[in-house]
């Protein structure tokens, strides 16, 4: 049972991290109709300058900041400088520039910042754990990282629902040549929608940093992780993307805690072992699979 | 003119594929020819990725997948049969015959199940799906511990041809070469068949070929199955060329590679691939002999590519796409 709840738990905290990334690149999607395989890329960029930061100024609040802020920039710049010619275009070539930028980030950013992966520490005011059930302490970076991801879950749906960019974005999705029309700068609010995804990755980049490693090509692993999470909660939509997320966190740290002692039950130890590991790094594969089968469209697509 | 200048780029082209050996020896630069057989290779994945690509409009982002289930096979039977432990009860061999055929026919099933799922879904979703499935099959390919895991196998040799003699470099470069020339025919047929059109309509308006009764579901998994035994043909040739394989056959990178020399070549035009792959490997070869941080330089290039490329090489050269 406290297994059980652990590993909830950490179900939990990873889809808080994929949140945090799918919330942005699915909102990129449903306004601006971009796949943009950059998004990994963001949130690389992010955990580097939080590592970065951290390590010369030692303060875990200037690292948050640097984070959010060398990746939210990051994103504009590879708004302006590239993806704002793909808007029209096919997928194809929004595939193919994006993972252009893929390629050049991975090795701009090993020319900066060295081979040699920065290590992060939890901050002082993180670390250590909290007894939530008895015989069940939970480390309280963790903790912290559910909630950063239930704040910010609340804080798009207050900004999409009840404020006006929110409105506009909510237009742009719709319509986006009757808002062009209605007089709204529309390039601004593409630069606008893609500065915020990047800074979720950033602030995902960041909280990551103490508890995974830091390494060139984190970004592309989370971003395929990333893109389940879309597909299985529908293209476009913030809400599936939460539904998403937790679904894939669950499904994944379940999976890992459970397959492996599941088929020890019925099979020999080494043959459960070789299809067992296989199996839990494809759990969530297997879960996009049979929800398409049942919805093509995702649990909770977008309107229209 | 440009029907005469068609002939003379294809004429040149093969002409080099045909005398890549020949300058090799003459050069001395024994490089030169594993350049070549490289190209040869990965032209055969790209033309088929073009089957779908081009003249499909189906973006699949994890053709990788089948290049590494095609080396894979070739890699663990020769590993069976090398350690002679019989795989379920098969004795296992080393003839191509025999074992190239069951590679193509593993990659025809895995495209079959693959294809039936992703095809529900289309547009940005299949780019989506496919990548999700060929990181699955790689996340397996990583997990087979006793064939190696993430170091990937050795093959102790090439398979055998009668009459053919695979290990001597030369041969088996030629080998490739007719593969190539031969797939590439066939696609062409197929390109130009009722079956092809059918595929091209719906490429160009979905809504009215399906009006005009067409199921739009089995003609796109069957060219999806087709693309899928090409490239699974290629993963086999590069298996036995490199005479190692690893999970980063299906690396979602690999798939991005196919995925760009299509385009560089040009879509829909399936010797537009050939030449992208010629540009691709040999840019990259020297690029990366010119700095070891080679993908600061090659990023770029895609992302120009695909921002002013339209047409690719074989749409510079001979006018509009085919099709």
């Amino acid at each position: 049972m406290i297994l059980f709840v652990e590993q909830a738990l950490n179900g939990l905290q990873y889809g808080s991290m994929l949140f945090l990334l799918a919330s942005g690149l699915t909102l990129i999607f449903g306004i601006m109709g971009v796949i943009n395989l950059t998004h990994g890329a963001f949130y690389m960029v992010g955990a580097y300058s939080a590592a970065f930061a951290v390590l010369s100024t030692g303060s875990f609040l200037v690292g948050i900041a640097a984070a959010l802020i060398g990746a939210g920039l990051y994103a504009v710049l590879v708004e302006v400088a590239v993806v704002q010619w793909l808007y029209r275009r096919d997928h194809l070539y929004q595939v193919l520039a994006t993972l252009g930028l893929i390629l050049f980030t991975n090795e701009a950013v090993s020319m900066i910042f060295g081979r040699r992966p920065p290590l992060m520490d939890i901050p002082p005011f993180l670390q250590g754990s909290v007894p939530l059930l008895p015989g069940l302490d939970y480390p309280l970076m963790r903790v912290g990282f559910i909630v950063t991801g239930a704040l910010v879950a609340i804080g798009l749906w207050a900004l999409v629902n009840h404020t006006r960019v929110g409105m506009l974005i909510r237009a742009g999705a719709d319509d986006r040549e009757m808002v062009d029309a209605l007089g709204v700068d529309i390039r601004r609010l593409y630069t606008l929608v893609f500065g915020l995804g990047g800074a979720l990755c950033g602030l995902a980049g960041v909280m990551a940093a103490p508890l995974l490693a830091i390494e060139i090509g984190m970004g592309e692993r989370v971003l395929i992780t990333t893109f389940v999470v879309i597909v299985v909660g529908g293209v476009g939509s913030v809400r599936g993307a939460l539904v998403g997320a937790l679904l894939v966190g669950m499904v994944d740290s379940l999976g890992r805690a459970y397959i492996p002692q599941l088929l020890q039950l019925s099979l020999p130890a080494s043959t459960a072992d070789t299809l067992g590991a296989g199996l839990v790094s494809a759990s969530i594969y297997l879960l996009m699979a049979i929800v398409l089968l049942v919805r093509p469209n995702g649990l909770l697509p977008a309107r229209g | 003119m440009t029907s005469r200048l068609r002939l003379a780029v294809i004429a040149g082209g093969l002409l080099f594929l045909l005398a890549a050996p020949y300058l090799a020896q003459v050069t001395g630069s024994a490089g030169l020819l594993g350049l070549a057989n490289r190209i040869a290779i990965y032209a055969i994945a790209a033309v088929s990725l073009d089957l779908i690509l081009g003249y499909g409009a189906l973006v699949s982002f994890g053709h990788a997948m089948f290049f590494g289930l095609g080396g894979y096979a070739v890699g663990i039977v020769a590993f069976h049969t090398g350690a002679g432990e019989p795989m379920l009860g098969w004795q296992g061999s080393n003839a191509a015959l025999i074992v190239w055929p069951l590679a193509l026919v593993a990659c025809a099933l895995l495209a079959a199940i693959v294809g039936t799922l992703s095809l529900k879904t289309s547009g940005v979703q299949f780019i989506m799906i496919t990548l999700a499935f060929a990181q699955m099959v790689f996340f397996v390919l990583v997990s087979l511990q006793s064939y190696g895991g993430d170091d990937g196998l050795l093959l102790d040799r090439r398979n055998t041809l009668p009459f053919i003699d695979l290990s001597r470099p030369t041969t088996f470069y030629y080998v490739c070469v007719a593969l190539l020339i031969g797939w590439t025919a066939f696609c062409a047929r197929v390109v130009n068949s009722r079956f092809g059109l059918v595929l091209q309509a719906l490429r160009q308006s979905e809504r009215r070929a399906i009006n005009l009764g067409v199921d739009p579901f089995p003609f796109r998994l069957t060219a999806f199955i087709i693309s899928a035994i090409g490239t699974g043909l290629a993963g086999v040739l590069w298996a036995n060329y490199a005479r190692f394989v690893s999970p980063d056959m299906a690396a979602w990178s690999k798939s991005g590679e196919f995925i760009a020399i299509v385009v560089l070549g040009g879509l829909g035009t399936l010797l537009g691939p050939i030449a992208g792959a010629a540009v691709f490997i040999a840019l990259e070869q020297i690029l990366s002999i010119w700095t070891e941080h080679w993908m600061i330089v090659m990023g770029p290039i895609l992302t120009l590519v695909a921002l002013f490329g339209r047409r690719g090489i074989a749409g510079r050269l001979f006018g509009e796409r085919n099709g």
